[in-house]
């Protein structure tokens, strides 16, 4: 990499050009998921053009300044700029070793087949002569389908046409009813000789309300988790600025990046790859609250829909749980915990963590089928 | 790239004695995020904990630079009209009456060209801060809290920070003279967009260490004893890892330091610690919690 470019004649005095180096770093940070674009290279170069280069305190900071966008970014800015520029004459091998790690296997992602399925295709198949494959399917549990069954719940997740909730804007815009809009009459007084006609009004628009997805992916809720987190493509995708999406494990993930891509089917493997504690345990509580303290607090939450879907099993300190939900409750706007249990027979809410949780509750729903599923997205849309 | 009206900073080193001497005190990182910002004509992209005084170094760069401060502050719905220029219609409307009733008395007709070309005046134009920091050289430029703003306004900011100058359609170009020096702050509480930070230089800021602190609580508040300096900085770190719902920031530190010193404090102890906990924790839980365990947070 270092090899073929000629110095650079601004460059001569050093012993050689330090720019293509400086570009074989960049090219390691994008490997380390860094989003550095062609922009941003050009502006490292000419910060580290004002700056001393030889200094390496100072091109730590050109890079950092340029290069980084985001507090996650910076222990990845960190490590790399700690491997290529320490050795002396950094070695430009070193890039081989940077390659983004394999993607893990995505064997969560896929529906389990076997054992489980064996009795489920029995009903199944008795009911499809009463009524239609799909109408059946809508009020199955998600956990007992059989893999063909799973396939056909996934076309229709991915027909789901959610409406999302609105709330009320500050921003103006004109409207038939409301306060005056001097700069709308004036223009019409203007192209009307200054004849001041009808009084322009404008009035408070509409906007999507943010809405938050909180998914438990733990071991317990891997039967429902693929379909959980198809769902919440569907809505990401519906309205990509106003709707948020973190998996819930033995730590918090947020997905919603991942879930704006197009294809479900890339957005739901590039998750997978986002979360490190697929089917691990829970600890609900403190999970929740780096949510709140880390995104909750500052607004993420604040006059939001908020739903969590979890069965509530809770490893941790129910009350550290019970503290968090309580402090959600009170800058969201809803607060909703969907559980998949909760709509089967006998169900009674005696979960630890639901126990801690349920006073805090707007609404505890059902989320084991489709038509469970679709009744949330009512809830969302009238909150 | 160095423009005449700014005075002109050859390293970062100058620019830490510089915001010093204004009582901001710059560690390496904030001093070349300012220095190259001055450099490549930049916008500051300033993201933090609340307190870590990223508001505090835009008032610090309008000192150092000589230059007037305008501050934007952004909040839910903000536009155009709020951010860059309004036409000021009341006048507008007052001044097209009294042209028509001076036309009725006189007996001419009125010139409808010259009748609009005067309602265009920029004397009818309100300049709002991002306008006003064009028109004036030099300037800082405080963007604050840019989080709270949406996506639309984000969208506009992109062209106004890039080109230094706005296009009004009955005036025309407005350009600055001095591109004004732009820091842009952002509490996370919602992504800003990509592109609009790859226009910036991102600078992350996080707490002050402790020798820093006490540093800054010496050059805020002038006779403030030693004792009660370190006695107040190492409290404070104490509780920023007591897992709080709000830990402390370095305005709440500054805040407590006054605080006890206008109480009379000479120094931190169980009884004026309690009196004056409110200065430092602003939620009643963490005050409860940290009231029971007020002796074991001194001793430490």
């Amino acid at each position: 990499m270092r090899t073929s470019t000629p110095a650079d004649p601004a460059a001569g005095a050093a012993n050689d050009d330090p720019v293509p180096g400086l570009v074989a770093f960049t090219a390691v940070l994008r490997n380390a998921g860094l989003a550095v674009t062609t922009d941003r290279v050009a502006a490292f170069l000419t910060a580290v053009d004002s700056l001393d280069v030889t200094s390496q305190l100072q091109t730590y900071w050109a890079g950092r300044l340029t290069l980084c966008s985001d507090p996650d970014d910076l222990p990845r800015y960190d490590r790399a700029f700690a491997d290529w520029f320490t050795p002396p004459g950094g070695g430009s091998t070193r890039i081989r070793d940077e390659r983004p790690p394999p993607p893990p296997k995505l064997a969560a992602l896929t529906p389990p087949d076997g054992s489980a399925d064996g009795d489920g295709e029995e009903p199944g198949s008795q009911l499809r002569a009463r009524a239609s494959g799909s109408e059946v399917l809508r009020n199955r549990d998600v956990a007992e389908l059989s893999p063909v069954e799973r396939e056909h719940l996934r076309r229709l997740l991915a027909l789901l046409r959610p409406e999302l909730p609105t709330r009320i804007s500050r921003r103006l815009r004109p409207a038939r009813h409301g306060p005056t809009d001097p700069g709308r009459t004036l223009r019409v007084a203007l192209r009307n000789q200054g004849e001041l006609g009808e009084l322009r009004r404008r009035n408070r628009s509409r906007r999507p309300r943010k809405v938050v997805l909180l998914i438990d992916v733990s071991g317990s809720m891997e039967p429902y988790a693929d379909a959980l987190m198809r769902f919440a493509h569907v809505v990401v995708r519906r309205a990509p600025g106003a709707v948020e999406a973190f998996t819930l494990g033995t730590r918090l993930t947020r997905v919603t990046q991942q879930l704006r891509m197009r294809d479900p089917e890339r957005a739901l493997a590039a998750a997978g790859r986002a979360i490190p504690d697929w089917s691990g345990g829970t600890r609900l509580g403190e999970v929740l609250r780096a949510f709140v303290d880390r995104w909750g607090q500052r607004g993420a939450a604040r006059r939001a829909v908020v739903v969590v879907f979890s069965d509530g099993w809770e490893r941790g300190d129910t009350e550290l749980l019970g503290v968090q939900m309580q402090r959600l409750s009170r800058f969201a706007h809803l607060l909703v915990w969907v559980n998949p249990h909760a709509g089967k027979d006998g169900y009674a809410p005696v979960q630890g963590g639901i126990v801690a949780a349920l006073p805090y509750l707007d609404q505890l729903l059902a989320g084991h089928s489709l038509a469970t599923l679709e009744q949330l997205l009512g809830v969302i849309r009238h909150a | 790239m160095t423009d005449p009206a700014r005075p002109p900073v050859d390293s970062p080193t100058e620019l830490v004695t510089a915001l010093r001497s204004t009582g901001y005190l710059a560690d390496d990182g904030i001093a070349t995020a300012v220095f190259l910002a001055m450099r490549m004509n930049r916008p500051l992209f300033c993201e933090g904990e609340p307190g870590t005084g990223k508001t505090a170094l835009a008032q610090a760069l309008a000192q150092i630079t000589g230059s007037e401060l305008i501050r934007l502050q952004c909040h839910d719905g903000i536009d155009a009209a709020q951010a860059l220029y309004d036409w000021d219609f009341p006048r507008q409307l007052l001044h097209l009456r009294a042209l028509e009733a001076a036309a009725g008395a006189s007996g001419d007709a009125l010139d409808a060209g010259a009748v609009e070309a005067s309602l265009y005046e920029p004397r009818f134009l309100l300049a709002r801060p991002i306008l006003r920091a064009l028109q004036t050289s030099p300037s800082v430029l405080l963007i604050d809290e840019i989080d709270r703003a949406d996506d639309e306004f984000e969208a506009f900011l992109l062209e106004v920070l890039t080109e230094h100058a706005v296009t009004i359609p009955e005036l025309g170009e407005i350009r600055a003279a001095t591109p004004p020096l732009v820091v842009l702050t952002s509490n996370r509480t919602r992504e800003v967009h990509d592109a609009l930070k790859r226009r910036c230089l991102y600078l992350w800021l996080e707490h002050p260490d402790l020798a820093r602190e006490i540093e800054i609580l010496h050059s805020r508040l002038p006779g403030l004893p030693e004792r009660l300096a370190t006695q107040v900085a190492r409290a404070v770190r104490a509780l920023r890892q007591a897992d709080l719902l709000k830990p402390p920031g370095v305005a709440e530190t500054i805040d407590w330091a006054r605080a006890l010193q206008l109480v009379g404090a000479r120094h931190l102890d169980l009884d004026s610690a309690a009196a004056t906990l409110g200065a430092v924790l602003k939620y009643r839980e963490d005050a409860d919690r940290v009231r029971k365990q007020l002796d074991v947070l001194l001793a430490s």
